[in-house]
């Protein structure tokens, strides 16, 4: 028996995370995640920040897509405070938050394939990446970490040309999923190595609490923008794809892989009907300087580009929260790992880790 | 250009063109800035953008860097990201495994000062790469635009070029262990 360690660096997850695995030969006897390394105690500094103060840390919370963060805990503090948010507000939320989730899937796709040493769709993924990222440069002025949703609205409204730059992106994207669809699915490489690794029942992945695309790939259709709306998602018409194990076992990595490509261009066809008649307005309610929320507590959850991501807000009516605390989609992940790996090869481990797309921001906050 | 850079000549007429003279510190500088392997240090979100800098687009290739996970391949160590103090020893060991001569590029304020994540704000990060390695080069913002970072690494080669490359470079020691982190 051998001790070998997958990570704290490499592709296999986003920031450093490492897998202990003690091995058998080519196989993997258990593996046992260790978390902690990207520790920074977001949730501690919230208590010591006034409310509108903590939102640059909420971009950290989920970095890939750190518009999430923003919105989940605005979300939370509105509902406490009993902010109405404007309709024009909304919109552009729902538009900025698609655009997150796009690049977020690609970047996860491109992880994926990086992983499987296919570096042609990773080179392609941060491509078309930085193109989701000057969208954002036009819209917040920052490429990664851009503090977009406020309490009561947004940071700014959306900037001369965004409307026609967004159309000209989501255009492009579109005719290149069914390329990439066929890069990745078309050829030996995904499908062999991807279709039956690693299959997660659906009973299975309730009991180890998945959410989002990972959940989604076992066949459950489940998904906050539908059972319980947001931002005005009600009123937008859009699919929920979910896992069928068209070739393979349903619930495996390749389901996964494939959930998250069909929701890139589920989340274009969102932004293209935002897009149509954004209302007029203000994009942000006016909010008092010296903010305070009144005494009680909230919970509020978006769906991010991983899955549930929820935030628990409390006051004591201070200027800033007494509590926040996150419930983050990949930390679920995580219980599932040491019955997953046992049995499986080595080689696989690096692949199933990168299939359910993991965050160490978001594991450890 | 390139040539009065590094103070190469050539013999007009006496050799054939290919034939370039130069120091030996010179040509060894040369070489070593122009391939620069860097290890990817993808701690937090500034790993995110560390990524970008090797796309398409910014084509950190074009400089001849190439990334690199194994530290003993690895020339310049970009540390992109907040240190807390679990992953401080890894970052020290992994340093320790770079062959000479080796630089370190700290990228993004968490790894420049702490920024966000100081001490006076978070009980579990570093206040900077430099408290536990020596770092050569910081380049600012959070995260710092892949420019940015490109920026570094030209000032890096700078850097490397202005040293006399011939003499042995001693190894970094003891650096750091009255500095150790607290
Ligand atoms: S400098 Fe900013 S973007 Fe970079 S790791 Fe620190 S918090 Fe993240």
């Amino acid at each position: 028996m051998a001790i070998v360690s997958v990570g704290p660096l490499g592709n296999h997850a986003i920031g450093p995370f490492r897998i202990r695995i003690e091995t058998d030969g080519e196989n993997v006897r258990s593996g046992h995640p260790e978390v902690g390394l990207l520790h920074r105690g977001i949730e501690k500094i919230a208590e010591r920040m006034t409310w509108a103060g903590f939102v640059p840390y909420t971009d950290r919370v989920d970095y890939v897509s750190s518009v999430h963060g923003n919105l989940a805990y605005a979300l939370a503090v509105e509902r406490l405070a009993g902010i109405e948010v404007p309709e024009r507000a909304s919109r552009i939320r729902v538009i900025a938050t698609e655009l997150g989730r796009i690049g977020s899937h690609l970047l996860a796709l491109g992880a994926m394939a990086d992983v499987l040493g296919h570096r042609t769709f990773f080179m392609f993924a941060l491509r078309e990446r930085e193109r989701a990222n000057n969208l954002f440069e036009m819209l917040a002025g920052a490429r990664l970490t851009h503090s977009y949703a406020r309490i009561g609205g947004v940071a700014f409204d959306i900037t001369e040309g965004f409307v026609e730059k967004t159309r000209e992106f989501l255009e492009y994207i579109e005719t290149k999923i069914p390329e990439y669809s066929d890069l990745l699915f078309g050829g030996d490489l995904f499908r062999e190595r991807l279709s039956g690794l690693a299959p997660v029942s659906s009973p299975l992945a309730i009991q180890a609490g998945l959410t989002g695309p990972n959940l989604r790939a076992s066949g459950l259709k489940r998904d906050v923008r539908k059972d319980d709306p947001y931002c005005g998602y009600e009123r937008l018409d859009f699919g929920v794809p979910v896992g069928a194990g068209e070739s393979g076992t349903q619930g495996d990595a390749l389901d996964r892989v494939r959930v998250r490509l069909r929701e890139i261009s589920e989340s274009s066809d969102i932004v293209r009907q935002a897009l149509k008649g954004i209302p007029e307005g203000s994009f942000q309610s006016p909010i008092p300087r010296l903010f305070r929320a009144p005494e009680g507590e909230a919970c509020a959850s978006v769906e991010s580009p991983r899955g549930t991501l929820s935030v628990y807000v409390r006051s004591s009516g201070g200027r800033g929260p007494r509590r926040v605390r996150f419930r983050a989609p990949s930390f679920s992940v995580l219980s599932l790992f040491p019955g997953i790996l046992t049995g499986a090869q080595l080689s696989d481990v690096a692949a199933i880790v990168s299939s359910f797309d993991v965050c160490a921001s978001e594991v450890d906050r | 250009m390139t040539r009065k850079r590094y103070e190469m000549g050539i013999l007009e007429n006496a050799l054939p063109e290919y034939a370039v003279f130069s120091r030996l510190d010179r040509l060894i500088s040369w070489a070593r800035e122009n391939s620069i392997a860097y290890l990817t240090m993808d701690l937090a979100c500034c790993g995110v953008e560390m990524l970008q800098v090797s796309g398409g687009r910014f084509d950190i290739e074009r400089f001849g860097s190439v990334p690199q996970v194994s530290p003993r391949h690895a020339d310049l160590m970009i540390v992109a990201g907040t240190i807390t103090y679990k992953m401080a020893p890894l970052l020290r060991r992994l340093y320790g495994e770079m062959p000479l001569p080796k630089y370190v590029l700290s990228m993004g304020s968490c790894s420049n000062c702490g920024g966000l994540f100081s001490w006076e704000y978070s009980y579990s990060s570093v206040s900077g790469a430099d408290k536990i390695i020596p770092v050569d080069v910081f380049v600012p913002g959070c995260p710092p635009r892949p420019e940015a970072v490109l920026h570094g690494l030209l000032a890096l080669r700078k850097r490397i070029a202005s040293r006399h490359a011939a003499v042995r470079e001693e190894a970094p020691g003891e650096w750091g262990k009255e500095r150790a982190v607290k």
